[in-house]
């Protein structure tokens, strides 16, 4: 958790590292999270589409960015949240999930922070790029 | 190319219902270890009235509509091209197990770059709970391959 009293722009958020990617984890995200495109799940769908294989949903990384900030504040405390997804997570990637303090200002009565965020894979390409804003009080 | 009419557009209002066996099937399929979205003792610890939505799950539940490809169907966007391009969520108010979210969603904005080759359409969403309550509006871009 934070000390919102010496939070100083810059600082790192607590990182961590996912399990590669299974296709067992794909199946119970797909299930989970009502996302039954078969992209993700059915290899002879995608195959049939022209992707070598299925690729995991970017909701999921998604998902597991969103887990460094609730780690690190309250979900309450989570204003805003937005991504960008750059680059095809694949089967097998383990995630780095990281973020970093770019601003901290007041907005609505409370003291806030912006934080830049990324997910990238085991050999440190970027998949998704996003930004958060947190209240600190 | 996606006809541009469709700017603007609204879709019917749907509502959706949140469920702990639900949240937990989430929690399991993201790994999630934080006892606050399985253990309703411990969400009420955290002080959340029950389980908490947790922050992208809105998103599934967006995609609980009674039919939930109706607007690619309507844009005439088959799914082996789509991939989602980005992702926004700026939140209100909390959501719970128990609550029924109604979801309000309108196209946004259409257009294609590399001379139509990606096509993007942006889907903004707001969300309402059961008391009439502004809980999130959600912000997604969905990116058209052509091949």
């Amino acid at each position: 958790m934070l000390d919102a009293a010496t939070l100083r722009v810059g600082d790192a958020l607590p990182a961590f590292t996912t399990e590669p990617i299974s296709r067992l984890t794909l199946a119970l995200y797909c299930g989970a999270s009502g996302d039954h495109n078969p992209m993700h799940v059915d290899i002879d769908f995608a195959r049939r589409a022209g992707s070598p294989d299925v690729f995991a949903h970017g909701m999921l990384s998604m998902a597991y960015l969103a887990q460094l900030l609730t780690r690190w504040v309250p979900q309450r405390q989570l204003r805003e949240y937005g991504v960008r997804f750059v680059a095809i997570t694949q089967v097998g990637d383990a995630i780095t999930c990281s973020g970093r303090v770019t601003e901290l200002f007041e907005a609505h009565g409370e003291r806030r922070a912006r934080l830049e965020l990324s997910t990238c894979n085991q050999h440190g390409v970027v998949k998704l790029v996003g930004d958060a804003v947190v209240a600190l009080t | 190319m996606i006809d541009r009419q469709f700017i603007g557009h609204r879709m019917p209002a749907y509502s959706v219902p949140v469920e702990a066996s639900r949240l937990r099937f989430f929690a399991k399929a993201t790994g999630q270890t934080d006892p606050v979205y399985t253990d309703e003792s411990a969400a009420r610890q955290a002080g959340y009235a029950a389980l908490p939505v947790p922050p992208t799950f809105l998103f599934c539940l967006e995609m609980d509509a009674p039919n939930y490809s109706a607007l690619r169907d309507l844009l005439g966007i088959p799914i082996a091209k789509v991939l989602h391009g980005e992702q926004r969520f700026v939140y209100h108010a909390p959501a719970q197990a128990g609550d029924t979210l109604t979801f309000e969603q309108r196209v946004a904005d259409i257009y294609d770059k590399k001379g139509g080759a990606l096509e993007f359409m942006v889907r903004e969403t707001r969300v309402t709970n059961q008391h009439g309550v502004h809980v999130a509006d959600l912000l997604a871009t969905t990116v058209v391959r052509h091949a």
